[in-house]
Parts: structure tokens; sequence; C-alpha cells
């Protein structure tokens, strides 16, 4: 028997309903309006009251409305389908929805209805399975999508029957098993999970040792990110966000790719919308939206709905996981998402935290951010899901709760400096403030030193010692001036310029440049290395500008070429004679 | 305000009254609901139980506990067709031009949102033939971008000059809290431009209550709206000042008892401003919405909470500067930015046109810091004089708000003063790009 309520006040989007029987935190109910049942969530309890957000505009909402429990959590639907889709943050299907302008109370079904999928078992008959076994795989977007054990199901089962190889439709049933207390059990290749609870089918989660490739050298280079790792981008508005996240999707080394556009720009998703359908992906050529999942709720869609795109996201993300696959997961921008929370909390009138956020922001962030990970399977399969966020701090300020909370939890930090970006040193990232706590890991140097170079982490913390050297001494010139200071403070200037230009600084508009392959991250750093190990000697610093200029122009030409073509040969030529003038 | 009809509901007991808010008993009453208190309009803004409360816009001043209250049964709404070309309106709707009544047909303001996979990406460029914004943030139809400025600053008046240079099919103007002054200065530009066939205003000045203002971009949108959906046109949306809207609501949340968050605006600020400037759309059927706003800021400072979080909503911003050398008002090439403009840059104009922009501004940040040195009575270096002449010409002759022509001028003028005062190799551009355009001739 369901609770039913009534509506009895409206507070923007928090609605207060007086129910007649027994409710549970972050339930379901639907606020039956005008016909048209609204979607809202229960976030607190007092007396016979309910205080639900609604996920939907709540205009004309009267009081002594019906309101129907529907006795579950906030779910997602999870079967073959989700792929190449485009959903709200209630994972409703934006494409199968009628009309320009997005209607009340439009709910659209998730997956495909008619389509068949070529199903092959993959268990056998007799086996025992638990949650997460895959029993048969179906093959999305050329991706094998594994068919599992729904995860709700938490007993040990045994095989009774297994559907033959076939085309099935996804509700149809594919097996049948079997509880120790006898009981059959149907499966279908359609299952539901409730966002806010993780999704834990797998045995163990090792600390994560490989690096997720991006062709972005401040990733790859300076500050990589691991696969199964975090990492979040703070920044003010307008230093290279979004296009910094962009890149990352349409060039990161992922089987598949979740984005959560969050209370973000309609154009920037409609950028994505328009794009992924004509790029390929540089490893399999296949085109980037086959193996991309958007899910947007931009700015003026509901606020509370805001909240639960970024769990959504996860737990799709969660649930292609546990299939083996590597999978990117991006939230732009986890401020809008901590922002939702505070108008709730403010209109449900509880004590404020810093700069009037609630005072469990941190411990929600941090737990978000502990559903990532390098996971492997019950069946010695790996899988991961690395998360990459963004954090928008309100004017530029990275003391601000939402930039310090992330920071507790996330291990990669790529600081956008407002300074670089109006001198229009791209990627923004401040180089010197900006973190890889990967980079130290005893697995991840075990694994450059086999993978790209055994000298490779001396190598690349050499660049840094340089950018920050030359910061210093940047510094002293600035304070003493140009004549104030011995030429070698020039020198050592200059060659920490070199490294920010040829290594940290990379032109995503160039189609050449925008994604640098690892073999030439390799050689570039080589080479600007061997040049600044050199000793120089100088008339006046004057030259000394002059000639690191050249070298910088000559190299920028090498990074705008592609790697080991003639082209390249010959401004690395170019580059060799320029080096004997020295 | 609508003559009152059989259905309607009559209150007439009123048990709070707050500077902006009163409150009555009343059943049946639906959220966001208009109203008329004693022939003022209001709107329900919350309601517990049978106590609903309601905002007056025009204010309390005077409504006393016996006023008659009127429900209306619908959100407010504006009366949308072809007669509001030409026409001035107040923030209701209402004509304040002497016209005649409007005769359309009534559609809710403040509606539902574009589903974004029915957008279409803009690709369209909008000319201004300003420099600082045609050659560094070029902007495109369906964008939203406001300038930052100083109150100080010319900024409606460059807004009219973009307004009547970009082509649009419709200009709808929403100002709120504008002085008289500014409105009379809209009305006669319009005017003498020809233009007035092609005008929509909603004006709130200082002389109306400022809680008024809330209704202004609602209003202006909803007729944009009614241009672009239904018309297929291409919509310019001019809002002046923003500021002023946001301290509205400012006042409406601390009438509202909401906890304030940074500088005493409402937590919400950044979901009340997105509402408006998402509304910047194209249309896949060629009709379109571009808002061009206003955020005027104190002294600069972009880390106050009304100009950060627009930052965060729109694409981009321009922000207006005077150039002490010079003498004018520049658009600030460090501090704008158009986010759409490498939708069109190098695709609309010529393939010279990213590469170009990038070095200028790079050496003009070169010349900010020779400057900062000059000030630390340092001296110069060559190069450092070099980047301070280039900096001036490159003020004076392309950021200047009064320069007007066209893209491939404004190219060839940063090449020219590329080579004048740089070598080849200083540059740092793409060598097929150099050898291209670079002029041979040095004066």
């Amino acid at each position: 028997m369901q609770t039913k309520g009534k509506v009895y006040g409206i507070i923007s989007n928090l609605v207060i309903v007086n129910t007649e029987g027994v409710v549970a935190q972050n339930e379901i109910c639907m606020i039956n309006h005008e016909g048209t049942p609204l979607m809202a969530e229960i976030i607190k309890v007092s007396g016979n009251q309910a205080f639900v957000q609604v996920f939907e505009s709540t205009r004309g909402i009267k009081v002594g409305t019906d309101v129907e429990f529907t006795g579950g959590m906030l779910e997602v639907t999870l079967g073959p389908g989700i792929l190449s889709r485009n959903y709200d943050g209630l994972q409703n299907d934006l494409d199968k929805m009628e009309g320009v302008f997005l209607r009340k109370g439009d709910y659209t079904y998730p997956l495909e209805e008619d389509k068949k999928w070529s199903f092959k078992p993959l268990a056998a008959v007799d086996d025992t399975v638990t949650a997460g076994s895959w029993l048969g795989e179906v093959t999305e977007n050329w991706m094998p999508h594994k068919i599992m054990v729904p995860f709700k199901m938490e007993e040990s089962y045994k095989v009774k029957w297994l559907a033959d190889e076939g085309e099935y439709l996804a509700s149809d049933k594919i097996a049948v098993v079997t509880c120790d207390k006898g009981r059959d059990h149907d499966i279908t290749m359609i299952q539901k999970w409730p966002v806010k609870i993780p999704i834990k089918a797998y045995v163990n989660k090792p600390r994560p040792f490989k690096i997720l490739e991006t062709g972005l050298r401040m990733f790859d280079t300076l500050n990589p990110l691991a696969e199964g790792g975090t990492g979040f981008i703070p920044g003010p508005f307008g230093c290279g966000k979004t296009v910094l996240q962009h890149a990352i999707s349409k060039q990161a080394e992922a089987d598949m790719v979740v984005i959560a556009a969050c209370g973000e720009r309609a154009n920037e998703v409609v950028e994505i919308f328009s794009e992924f359908p004509e790029l390929e992906d540089t490893r399999t050529g296949r085109k980037l939206i086959e193996r991309t999942t958007i899910i947007a709720n931009t700015s003026n869609m509901p606020v509370a709905a805001r909240e639960a795109s970024v769990y959504t996201a996860m737990t799709i993300a969660e649930y292609y996981r546990s299939m083996g696959l590597k999978i990117l997961l991006l939230a732009d921008s986890t401020s809008r998402w901590a922002q939702a929370l505070r108008e709730m909390s403010n209109r449900m009138e509880e004590l404020p935290g810093p700069d009037a956020f609630p005072m469990d922001l941190p411990a929600i962030i941090s737990n978000f951010y502990a559903r990532a990970g390098y996971v492997e399977l019950p069946n010695g399969k790996t899988g991961s899901i690395t998360f990459l966020g963004t954090v928008s701090p309100a004017g530029g300020n990275l003391k601000e709760p939402v930039t310090e909370s992330t920071k507790k939890a996330a291990r990669c930090f790529y600081a956008l400096s407002q300074q670089r970006s109006d001198s229009k040193r791209y990627p923004a990232i401040d180089p010197t403030d900006s973190y890889s706590k990967y980079i130290d890991y005893e697995e991840v140097r075990e694994y450059m030193k086999q993978n790209i170079a055994p000298d490779w982490h001396d190598k690349v913390v050499e660049a840094k010692n340089y950018l920050l050297r030359s910061k210093e001494a940047q510094e002293q010139i600035n304070i003493l001036g140009d004549d104030g200071v011995p030429i070698d403070y020039h020198i050592v200037f200059w060659k920490g310029e070199l490294v920010d230009f040829i290594i940290s600084q990379q032109d995503a508009l160039d189609e050449t440049d925008r994604f640098c392959p690892m073999k030439k991250q390799k050689f570039m750093l080589y080479k600007v290395l061997e040049i600044t190990d050199r000793e120089f000697e100088f008339e006046n610093f004057d030259e000394v500008a002059f000639w690191f200029k050249k070298v910088i122009n000559v190299m920028r030409q090498m990074n705008f070429s592609d790697f080991e073509t003639d082209d390249f040969e010959k401004y690395h030529n170019e580059l060799i004679e320029i080096l004997k003038e020295k | 305000m609508t003559e009152t009809r059989a259905f309607q509901k009559i209150f007439t007991k009123i048990t709070k009254i707050t500077k902006a808010t009163c409150s009555l008993n009343a059943d049946g009453i639906g959220n966001e609901e208009l109203a008329i208190v004693n022939g003022k309009l209001a709107q329900v803004v919350k309601i517990i139980g049978n106590e609903v409360t309601l905002q007056i816009f025009s204010g309390t001043e005077g409504i006393p506990t016996d006023a008659e209250v009127i429900f209306m049964g619908k959100p407010p709404a504006l009366k949308v067709g072809d007669d509001l070309g030409g026409r001035f309106l107040n923030a209701y709707g209402r004509p304040i031009d002497g016209g005649p009544e409007l005769m359309g047909q009534e559609r809710e303001i403040g509606g539902p949102s574009v589903n974004p996979v029915r957008r279409k990406q803009p690709s369209e460029l909008i000319a201004t033939g300003i420099a600082g914004i045609d050659l560094n943030n070029t902007l495109v139809t369906g964008q939203k971008i406001p300038f930052f400025a100083d109150p100080d600053q010319p900024y409606n008046q460059i807004m009219a000059m973009v307004a009547l240079r970009a082509q649009a099919d419709k200009i709808i103007l929403g100002g709120m809290g504008l002085t008289n002054d500014d409105y009379l200065y809209f009305k006669s530009v319009f005017e003498n431009a020809g233009a007035l066939e092609r005008i929509v205003a909603f004006i709130n000045t200082t002389e109306n209550p400022p809680v008024e203002r809330l209704l202004v971009p609602d209003m202006a949108l909803s007729a944009a709206e009614y241009f672009a959906v239904e018309k297929k046109q291409k919509v310019l949306v001019l809002l002046t000042d923003m500021t002023l809207y946001s301290d509205a609501l400012s006042i409406v949340s601390n009438r509202m008892d909401q906890i304030p968050s940074k500088d005493s605006m409402p937590g919400s600020l950044y979901s009340d401003l997105a509402k408006i400037y998402e509304k910047a759309v194209q249309f896949p059927d060629g009709g379109s919405i571009t808002i061009i706003a206003v955020t005027t800021i104190s002294g600069g400072d972009i880390t106050h909470a009304i100009p950060d979080n627009t930052g965060y909503i729109t694409e981009g911003q321009l922000f207006l500067r005077r150039d002490t050398d010079i003498g004018k008002v520049i658009i600030d090439p460090f501090r704008s930015l158009s986010r759409l403009k490498q939708l069109v840059i190098g695709k609309k104009t010529r393939e010279d046109h990213s590469q170009v922009m990038n070095a200028s501004v790079r050496l003009y940040a070169d010349a900010a810091n020779a400057k900062t040195k000059l000030e630390n009575g340092f001296d110069l270096t060559d190069y450092d004089e070099r980047t301070l002449a280039f900096a001036k010409g490159y003020s004076d002759k392309l950021l200047a708000i009064d320069v007007n022509v066209d893209t491939d001028t404004m190219l060839n003028t940063a090449w020219k003063l590329l080579s004048d005062n740089f070598a080849k190799e200083e540059v740092g551009m793409k060598e097929e790009l150099v050898k291209k355009y670079w002029p041979e001739t040095k004066e």
C-alpha cells in the first residue's frame, strides 16, 4: 500500500507535504499537478510532514494537491542503450521529448524499448553467480556490454536457465537463477539502482598505478592523472575550464566518457551534441559520440535535478565499470551542485556553514569523489572510473568552501590562473601551483619507468624545477631591474620560459598541437632539457632573450608539426643549427 | 489593471504586512499566481497552509489591513503580437508611449527552457565594426554577453551603437533602473536611426519602484521568444543594468528572511541570473535570441557576487576601461572574452584571425610588464620600448571603441603594427601565416 499525502506549503521548489503513512528519507514522490505528476524527493521529515524538493517548476501548484509516494529512492535504469544518449539529470532521454521547450513532468524512457540486441551467453547453467556476475553480453556501439546479475540481488545464486545466443529485447528474460532457499529469479538485460548508493560489485580497490593519457603535456608529462584517479580543475571564469574539459573528453584514452554538464551553459552541451557525432576518436577511428553519454542539466533547468545529475552520471559510470571498462567521468561544474545544496538548505532554514553552504558539504564532496577508482572484479578483470571535476570558485578565490573541500578529496589539482589566462598562456594551468599526487606513488613511478623511460620521473621533476627557478629569477628581475641582476638570472629565467612555452603551453585550437602523443611528449621534454641543461655564455641580457626566443619560436613550429614528418624534421634541423651558435 | 471577472476570488483580510510583502488567509491559490492588492499588482511567493504571502511589486506603502485582494488565477503574462513593434512599455507590459493597448495573445512570462538537444550550435557572426569586439571577442548570434563597466563609462551609448550595427530583425530593450535621461537617449537614438519599428522596449526607470524591475527581463525575453520562435527572426535583447536587477533580488530575499550568501546576495543568485541569460538561443529554423547586457561594477572589481556569477553564466564578457595613454575608452583585451568566438574566427573570417589575435594580445601583455618596469624606475630594453610603441598603436587603432572597420582591415592593421615594431621571430606565429601576411615594406 503506497503512502499518500497532500500539499501543505510551497516555498519556491521546496514543497511541504502532509503525509498519511510511512515515508523514507530520499524517497521519491509524485505531486499530481493538474493531471501531470511532478517528481520530487524527500529531503527532510518532521512529524507527519515531509519536505520535498521538486525536480520541476512549482508554478501553479496549490495547497491540497494529491501526492503519491513511490516507496523507492531516485533510481536510474541500467541496461544496453545508454551509450550515445543525451539525458537530463534524472535520466530522461532528451531526444524523445517533443517540442522545442521542455515541458513540466515530461518523463521519457532512458533505453530503447523496441531494439533487439544480439545476446551471447558468457555463463553456463549451474554456475554460481552473485551480484555483478557476467551472464552474457551484447554489442553496444561496438563495445561489449555485459549483462550482469542485478546489483540489488545480494545473495549467491545458481544459474538455472540461460537464453541461447540470439536476438532479444532488453526487457526479455535472458536468465533464471535460483537462490539458496530454492526461489527462482528472472533476469532481463535491465536493472535499476538508486543513484545515491555506490555500486560495490568489486572485490578490491587497489591504488591507481597507470597514467591515463590525455594528449595534453600539462597533464601527461607534468601532472599525470592516473587511471582510476581523481582530479579537479578550479578556476575563475574565462580561464578555460570548459575548453580544457572538452579537450580531455575528446582525447583521453578511455573506453567510455560520461559527461555531466551540471548547471552550466546550454551552448556548451550543444557544442558536444554537434561536434561529437562528427569527430573521430584518434585511437579507435570511431566517432566520439559512440563512446560518450551526456547528462545535461544546464543552468536554466530545475535546480534540484542538478544535484541528481552528478549522481546519475556516477551511477552510470559504476555500471559500466562493473563490465571491466575504463570510464572517464567529467563533471562541470561541481560548484553548481554545491550551490543547489545551498539553495535547499537555505529554504529549509538550516543553520548555515561557511558562505551559507550546508555544514556537511565537505563530507558530501569527499563521499562522491570516493566512488571513483580502479577496481578488481570478482572474475579477475579490472575496471576503472577516473573522475575529473571542475570547480568555479566565487570571485576566483581558492579559499572558498567548495574548492577547499574538493582539495581534500581529489588527488590531482590543476589550478587555472587568471594571470596566465590574461597573457594567453594556454592551457592556463599554473605549472608550479598544480600538482599530481600520483607522480610520487611507487606504483606509478614503476609504471613510468617501464612504459616511458627509466629516468622519466627525474626528468619531469627537473623540468618543474626549471619552472620554479625561473619564477624566482623573474621576481628578482622585477624587483632589481634587468641591469640589477647578473646575466645568469636572465638565463635561468629564460630556461624556465622555454619549458613553459614548449611543454606547459599547448594550442587547443591547432589541429596538430591539440593532441600530443606520449612519444612526442617524451621527445620534446628530452629536447628541452637537453637545452636547459647546457651552460651558456652571453654578452648581455638582451642577447639572452633574443637567442631563447629564436629557440622557442622554432620549437613551437615543432609542436605545430606532426611528429616524425618532414616538416617536423625540417624544424628540428633548424633547431640544431641554432643550438650550434651557442 | 484588468477588469474583475465573476469567478475571481476576492479577500479583504490581510494578516501581515512588510515593506515588500503582505500575507493573508486564502484557499485554492496556485504558487506564483498574480493578484491585485488595492489596485497594485502582486505575485504569490510563498504558501504555508492557508497563509499566502504576496510580493507587491510597487511596494506596500499605504496598504491597509482591509485591502481588497483579487487573485487572477494565472502567472504574469504579456500580450504578444506584431503590434509590439515600435512600442515602449512598462515593467508590466503596458504602454508608456501614449499608444493603444496591446491586442495580442496573452503569453505566460518566465516560461520553460529550451530542450538542449533542440538547440543549434551558434555559427553566425555579428559584426559590430568595433575591433575590440570583432577582432578579439567576436560575437555570434545566440550568444549572451555582458559589458562589465564602471558606472562612469558610456556603456549605454556603446550598447546602442552595437545594437544598431548588429543587423537584427528586432531589438528588445529591457531597461532596469534606467535614469530618465538614458531612457530618452535610447529613444532618440533609435528614432534618429529610423529603427523604431524594430524596437520593443520595457522600461523601468529610477522613478519606478525597484521590485518592479524583476519583471523586466522576463517580459523582454517573452517578447523575444515570440519573434524568434514564431516569426523566425534574429532578435537582439539588450538588458541594462543587471546589477540593479540583482539588487532588487536581494531586497526581496532580505524581506523574505532568507540567509544571504556572498555580498548580501541571495544564495540563488546564480540560478536566478542563469534563467534569464540561458534564454539566449539559436533555433534550428533560423530564429535566434542574442542577449547583450550591462553589469555595472564598482572600481573594476569583478570578484563581487554579481559580476562573478554573471561571468560563470554568460559566454564571455566585454570589459570597458579608460586607457590613459590614448585618452579613450577601450575594450580591455585581458579581461574581455567571447567564448563563442572560436565558432566563427578563421571559419567566417580570415585564416590568420586566431593567431593574429593571440600574438597581439601576448605582446600587449609584454607591454604591460614593460610599463610596470617603467613605473618601478627601471631602464627599459629595446624590446620593452618596442612593445610599448606597439601597445599604443594597438590601443589607438584597434581597441578604442570609436573604431569602425571590417575584420580584414582590422587584421591588416594588426599585421602592420606587428611588422612595424617586431621581427618575425618575435611574434611566435605559424610560419606559413607569417610568410603570407607579413607586410614586406617598413615605414
